[in-house]
């Protein structure tokens, strides 16, 4: 039997197409089905161009596939507001739920903090917070390992081209909840994020900048290690990922500045915070099923 | 070129865009002595808030003194006729932070996106526009979109229910033939009973000439700052539009010799530095850069040693956008790590 987790994805939007791109190379992860919600929809047939089967009739339509195709994991790249009951339905029949919208009614999950973690949990709903929030939460973890940290603050400039209606619609939820994970994942007494879509052209790369606070003087040499063994880290799944300068300091602050390249699997190399996401949503789902297979978690039973 | 007998309704920016002019440090007294004076001279609007607006106290733009809720709280009580407004910028304040403002009583919001950007703005205005509040929708570094694509922004704005858009020069780069074809262009597209507005930056020296160029094309309200106080080289002076506009025969309800002595007496004394066309606003206005990152280029020089005036004319290369004010220390670290190798 194979070791690879059988997946669904909801969404077939940028993300859930990136996505698409990236899992078709995974050892871990085996993309099975595309689901959608409009039969004549671009990205339903992109998925079936590229070997999956596609479903339109949303997670509805493809809850009676879960047993017979065996599908362990399922990654939502819908809505907030659709999320919640796409989650309750596939949780019950035992599919793992990787939350890529702004809902996150389950943990965060910023890979190189906190997965081993969820993983070890088995827990069954993770939420990959926010593409900015991906890019910057490692390092404001790489500072607070080293000491407390007062504040943390992430400034996210993003191509206009890579921003979709959903995100601008929405855009205080990026706020909102890039700034509650920079806390409960980044280690940050308070967190603020700060969203910036900048219409340049051609399409700038992201930029990512990273402002910490930290309590009592930072430790120069200490901070400046675990930050460069942070984008390390990263770089194991997103390569283009970069520390262009810094750690400055500046008394008590503390300031990184980043980039964020993509490998360009659906959208262009300048949208980064595309693939920071759909990579980070897959490493969390290989090691769900590294654990699967090397048997320090047990997916839920099936008869 | 007539204006004569139309009606403008100013809109006085020293207590938000001149908080970057004092680093945000304007004490609650002084916003109360300005306010109350300009409010005592007929100004009909004036605004309160971190310069970045609601949210705005950050590492990356600056801690203000008080809070946004301190400024408004103080403020908008102590107003005999004057209405007082805020200023959100979607991605740096959210809509929760819009109602802590409705509390403290502001009778209006500015809803800030870059100029092509205004979808970011509908959580927003719709919000805004619901609660009744006179919603305006704010296009930012207007002249990076050209009259057809700023015709399509402020139809976006006025369609989540802004009642009036503006056209804001944020670098100070427009030159009055460039608000002519901007405001003419969105006068005809929105509906009559959407208000139209102006903002301007003295930085190349264009602050009035573009705002009565604004009214001669059609817009109704005009932002200045008393004694110019605001970015860069600052706003179009209120005192200076109001004389101005009286010559033309155009009516703006606020007495000129009340509001040219809050100037002289209140606004200019508390000035950090003389707010005029130097070099490195002169910079902003002609490179087309977002005239607060004037004193971060500055600071910047200072620590890293690359002048300025090269900072903001590779920043308006790049194209950087309102907000942006992270990517000048970055900037000054590549190009001083360039400079040395």
């Amino acid at each position: 039997m194979s070791s690879k987790l059988k997946a669904v994805i909801i969404g077939p939007g940028n993300i859930g197409t990136d996505l698409l791109m990236k899992m078709k190379r995974s050892e871990w992860v085996e993309p099975v089905w595309m689901v959608g919600i409009d039969p004549a929809s671009e990205g339903l047939k992109r998925a079936v161009d590229m070997g999956v089967k596609a479903c339109a009739t949303g997670v509805d339509g493809i809850l009676e596939h879960v047993i017979a195709d065996d599908i362990r994991v399922a990654f939502d790249a819908t809505s907030a507001y659709a999320h919640a009951e796409n989650s309750r339905k596939l949780n019950e029949l035992g599919v793992i739920m990787v939350d890529l919208t702004p809902a996150a009614i389950g943990p965060f999950c910023i890979p190189p903090v906190n997965l081993a973690d969820h993983a070890k949990k088995l827990e069954m709903n993770v939420n990959m917070v926010t593409c900015g929030g991906q890019a910057t939460i490692p390092m404001v973890a790489a500072v607070s390992r080293v000491q407390p940290v007062e504040y943390g603050e992430i400034v996210a400039a993003v191509s206009s081209r890579s921003v979709g209606p959903g995100t601008r619609k929405n855009i205080d939820e990026f706020t909102r909840t890039t700034a509650s994970a920079i806390e409960k994942v980044g280690g940050a007494k308070r967190g603020k994020a700060i969203i910036i879509v900048n219409p340049a052209e051609p399409p700038l790369l992201m930029r990512d900048t990273v402002h910490v606070l930290t309590e009592g003087e930072p430790d120069q040499a200490a901070i400046t290690e675990s930050v460069k063994a942070m984008v390390a880290e990263v770089q194991t799944y997103v390569p283009g990922y970069k520390l262009v300068n810094g750690p400055v300091f500046d008394g008590r602050r503390v300031s990184i500045y980043l980039e964020v390249e993509g490998l360009g699997d659906f959208l262009p190399r300048y949208a980064g915070n595309l693939d920071i996401m759909t990579a980070a949503a897959l490493r969390t789902a290989e090691l769900f099923a590294k654990e699967a297979a090397n048997g320090v978690v047990n997916l839920p039973a099936r008869g | 070129m007539t204006i004569e007998g139309r009606k403008i309704t100013l809109h006085e920016m020293s207590l938000r865009d001149g908080m970057h002019a004092k680093r945000h440090q304007i004490s609650i007294d002084q916003m109360i002595a300005i306010a109350s004076a300009a409010d005592e001279a007929g100004m009909p609007w004036i605004e309160v808030t971190h310069g970045d607006g609601l949210g705005g106290a950050s590492v990356n733009y600056g801690f203000a003194a008080h809070t946004d809720v301190a400024y408004l709280s103080a403020v908008v009580p102590k107003m005999k006729s004057a209405k007082v407004s805020a200023l959100l910028l979607p991605g740096i304040g959210t809509v929760d932070m819009l109602k802590e403002a409705i509390d403290c009583g502001i009778s209006g919001v500015r809803v800030a996106t870059h100029c092509t950007e205004a979808d970011c703005a509908e959580q927003h205005i719709t919000y805004a526009a619901k609660t009744g509040l006179d919603t305006v929708g704010f296009l930012m570094m207007s002249h990076r979109a050209g009259p057809d694509k700023l015709v399509e922004q402020a139809l976006l704005m006025e369609s989540y229910g802004a009642n009036c858009v503006y056209c804001t020069d944020s670098a100070g780069h427009m030159l009055p033939d460039d608000v002519t074809a901007r405001i003419s262009a969105i006068r005809a597209a929105l509906k009559p009973e959407t208000e139209l507005g102006f903002h301007g930056h003295h930085n190349l020296g264009m602050g009035i000439a573009n705002s009565v160029a604004a009214v001669a094309a059609g817009a109704n309200r005009i932002d200045g700052a008393i004694a110019g106080l605001g970015a860069g080289a600052g706003n179009a002076a209120t005192e200076l539009l109001v004389a101005v506009f009286e010559r033309m025969g155009a009516v703006t309800g606020v007495d000129l010799f009340k509001i040219m002595d809050v100037a002289e007496d209140l606004v200019v004394p508390m000035m950090d530095r003389p707010i005029r066309v130097d070099r490195g606003s002169l910079v902003l206005g002609y490179a087309g850069v977002y005239s607060s990152f004037l004193l971060f280029a500055e600071r910047a020089e200072k620590r890293y040693g690359v002048p300025a005036r090269d900072l903001l004319l590779e920043l308006g290369r790049r194209g950087m956008v309102g907000g942006q004010e992270d990517m000048i220390e970055d900037l000054a670290l590549t190009m001083s790590r360039a400079a040395s190798s």
